[in-house]
């Protein structure tokens, strides 16, 4: 009897590893009231910069997005950029055209060569977009969730395709930290669970029994109450909001003998230690996850 | 005043006495620390055991609290190889004595000092203690490679038919001259272990002196490095594949390894001790593009060496467990073969480490530019700290599963105990490697189901894995209450006394 139950017990188990996933599960929907077309102007000046607080400095100002750019920012940029030939169809995916970088042969450096590049997949059950062949639309619920399953290169094109920019990576951090101390993350100096959207933070959008963690809508910690849910405000010095969780954010600099990209914020899905501010992650410019969107810069 | 002192006398002054400090220090650690992070973190136990015990965790240091962690850990697991090795190995005495007070107060001093000064605040004092501590280990180390000297004529072996350990015959890798291989690869783990602990060291202090602490699986994607970052990142593979050596050999030891794979063994875990180690070092000179090619020229003698020990383990416990029985079928061949978990559990822990680190790692290494570094650096990171972590863990397994034995358990305690180690790590190891390997078969989006099964499995083997440490620490902590405990007969017990014969 005992091993009839032990048995059964494992298998439970190991049915469970296999349960289906439904990527289509009811979102909840709120108006957060943060405006993911405003800017925020970042000064000239000094800052600490990194986990090791160094002094360094930007000698311009600049203005960074209040919120990543959302699902519906970024289907409104594919159905112009589709409509004037800037992106097209290739199978399963959006691609477009990257001007390449200067390739140097350094170990387990990938060649980015001039040529057409993934922007999007078309096909993903985790993109929160649709495509008829024609148009894009935003799935209903997500239109003012971060865009996610972008390439780098999808990002760097939406950028610069409004004559903007992806941020560098000092410029993202110094938006993300502000210049008045050495902060680890873009509130200040300790996280709750409701300061932002990481690995079982326990926010609206998750159910870590199914379907794990998805994105909350941009701006959704600012301090407001959803059905209960109290978010603190955790915008950073200059106002920005999601500098931590919810995405990685792709960042624009391009180094020398490395083809990777680097990502800033921590995610939905990773614990909270990668939220801090100098947190790098990075992967090639064609990688794109339900993880990972962007913001820019100009 | 008597029964405290016997208790200490016991407790410091005996090889299993010492051993059993180790360990429960190192249970104590790891039941503490081990509510920082992971699961514990996600149900809030962290909270609560940060605020209940007061510690200071500010943000930019988790990454020095971190490494204070793991070399406190470390250094309390070589002081238990080394309390092995000064009981299996002849020595004079000055030395066995000198070496085991020398690393005990060197890692209790690194442990508590060390700790005290990661986890609540920063009290200079603290960490002056735990670099004494440290400094005091690496002393020792010196000394034990003094001692472990196998060229001295009182170390050689003089006849191929004279034996060892229990006093039975039996031959053993010796040199025409007589010069106990056995000895000197013993030297050979040693003698790099000192080596390679200064390639921590010295980036240590550099780093340390700026508190510009970084953990290597951070950094490694990174295109450039700095001779003291390839140093750090060669200093923490080498020194868990000394240890994982070092394990080999007392193994060996504790199960009287010798005949024809013995001398072909010795030989090979010498030379592939030394030239693991010059491909390690030599990842901080120009030699750095050949030195992963030095390393696994050197990591497969080794290997191998490792595989020569499993095979002549099991062949004897197959010849003694089904001596009895005429002419034995596979079964009864397997009976005996699993008859004693606690001698069959470290060789079959070594061959499982082939699927769970040495596997993973190749696989890595193989398909890296073609996989894995199309994946973000935050899975590779996954790759990387899971598969050491496993192999630390095996070899943890490995010691309590000689300590078993050391503490003479008997029948159904034996079997319970042996078993358990065995099924629950390697449940938990193969489920950390079913994480660390997830995206090669399942999406991000679609993981969840797959990750809370497999993070189930391996909570809850490691989980009981520390509660059966737990139930023998508590045993061993009545026990000490006792007259005549245990305790009072393992004050004069010597691991080379109690080799298998």
């Amino acid at each position: 009897m005992k091993r009839i139950v032990l048995t059964l017990s494992l298998l439970i188990v190991f049915l469970a590893a296999c349960a289906p996933v439904d990527l289509d599960a009811p979102v909840p929907v709120y108006d957060t009231g943060v405006d993911p077309n405003a800017w925020a102007l970042i000064p000239a000046g000094p800052f600490l910069q990194g986990q090791f607080a160094k002094p360094a400095s930007i000698d311009y100002d600049y203005g960074m997005m209040v919120t990543p750019v959302t699902v519906a920012q970024y289907v409104d940029f594919l159905n112009a950029a589709l409509a004037d030939g800037s992106v097209k169809v290739d199978g399963d995916y959006i691609v477009g055209f990257y001007p390449g970088d200067e390739f140097r042969g350094a170990k387990h450096e990938l060649e980015i060569s001039a040529n057409d590049y993934v922007f999007v997949p078309t096909n993903d059950p985790a993109s929160r977009f649709t495509f008829d062949g024609q148009k894009f639309g935003v799935r209903s619920g997500w239109e003012n969730h971060p865009m996610t399953n972008v390439s780098w290169f999808g990002a760097w094109t939406y950028c610069g395709y409004y004559y903007w920019r992806l941020p560098t990576e000092l410029e993202w951090e110094k938006a993300a930290r502000g210049s008045g101390d050495d902060r680890p993350f873009p509130w200040g100096y300790d996280i709750a669970r409701n300061n932002a959207n990481f690995y079982a933070s326990r926010d609206p959008f998750e159910a870590m029994s199914t379907f794990g963690s998805r994105t909350t809508p941009v701006g959704f910690y600012n301090g407001q109450t959803h059905d209960g849910y109290v978010t603190l405000d955790s915008a950073s010095p200059y106002g920005l909001y999601d500098m931590a969780g919810d995405i990685w954010q792709w960042v624009g600099d391009v180094i020398p003998n490395f083809s990777d990209r680097f990502m800033h914020g921590g995610s939905k899905d990773t614990y909270e230690m990668d939220l801090r501010i100098w947190v790098r992650n990075s992967a090639p410019p064609m990688y794109y996850s339900p993880g990972v969107g962007f913001r820019c810069a100009r | 005043m008597q029964f405290f002192k016997d208790r200490f006398n016991y407790l410091f002054n005996s090889t299993k006495g010492l051993i059993l400090v180790a360990i429960a220090m190192i249970a104590l650690e790891t039941a503490l620390f081990g509510m920082l992070s992971g699961p514990m973190a996600e149900f809030g136990v962290r909270d609560i055991v940060v605020r209940l015990f007061k510690m200071d965790l500010v943000q930019a240091e988790r990454e020095g609290r971190i490494i204070i962690l793991y070399h406190s850990i470390a250094m309390a697991v070589v002081a238990i190889e080394t309390y092995m090795i000064t009981s299996l190995l002849k020595m004079q005495e000055f030395y066995k004595t000198a070496v085991r007070v020398l690393i005990t107060v060197g890692y209790l001093f690194a442990m508590i000092f060390g700790m005290g000064f990661a986890y609540w605040g920063h009290n200079w004092v603290l960490h002056g203690l735990y670099i004494a501590g440290l400094t005091l280990i690496f002393f020792a180390g010196v000394l034990l490679t003094i001692a472990l000297w196998p060229w001295n004529k009182e170390y050689r072996l003089p006849s191929p038919t004279v034996g060892r350990g229990a006093g039975g015959e039996g031959d053993y890798s010796r040199t025409k001259k007589g010069v106990d291989l056995e000895r000197v690869a013993f030297f050979a783990t040693a003698l790099t272990t000192v080596i390679s602990a200064i390639f921590g060291a010295v980036p240590g202090s550099y780093f340390g002196n700026g508190f510009e602490v970084f953990l290597a699986e951070n950094i490694i994607r990174l295109p450039e490095k700095t001779a003291m970052e390839y140093s750090i990142i060669g200093h923490l593979h080498i020194m868990l594949a000394l240890i994982a050596i070092m394990i080999t050999l007392i193994v060996g030891r504790w199960l009287n390894f010798k005949g024809i794979l013995h001398k072909i063994a010795m030989p090979l875990m010498i030379l592939g001790t030394i030239v693991l180690n010059l491909g390690v070092w030599g990842v901080v000179t120009p030699l750095e593009p050949i030195a992963h090619m030095i390393i696994y020229v050197g990591a497969t003698p080794a290997m191998l060496g490792a595989l020569l020990l499993v095979i002549f383990g099991w062949d004897k416990f197959i010849r003694e467990g089904a001596a009895g029985i005429k002419n034995p079928n596979f079964f009864q061949k397997l009976g005996a073969l699993l008859r004693d978990p606690l001698q069959f559990g470290p060789l079959w822990q070594m061959v499982f480490m082939n699927f769970t680190v040495s596997g993973v790692g190749i696989f890595m290494a193989v398909r890296l530019d073609e996989i894995f570094r199309l994946w973000p650096a935050r899975e590779e990171r996954i790759e990387l700290t899971g598969h050491w972590h496993v192999l630390s863990a095996i070899i943890a397994t490995i010691i309590l599963l000689y300590y078993g034995d050391m503490i003479g358990l008997k029948g159904k305690f034996r079997k319970l105990y042996g078993w358990a180690i065995i099924l629950l790590s390697d449940l938990a190891f193969a489920s950390v490697t079913i994480f660390e390997m997830k995206r090669l078969f399942i999406s991000e989006a679609e993981q969840q189901p797959l990750v809370n099964t497999i993070m189930y499995l391996m909570d809850f083997g490691l989980g009981m894995l520390l509660v059966i440490l737990a139930m023998v620490m508590i045993w061993r902590l009545f026990d000490l209450f006792k007259k005549k405990g245990r305790w009072s007969e393992e004050v004069e017990h010597e691991l080379s006394a109690e080799v298998k014969k």
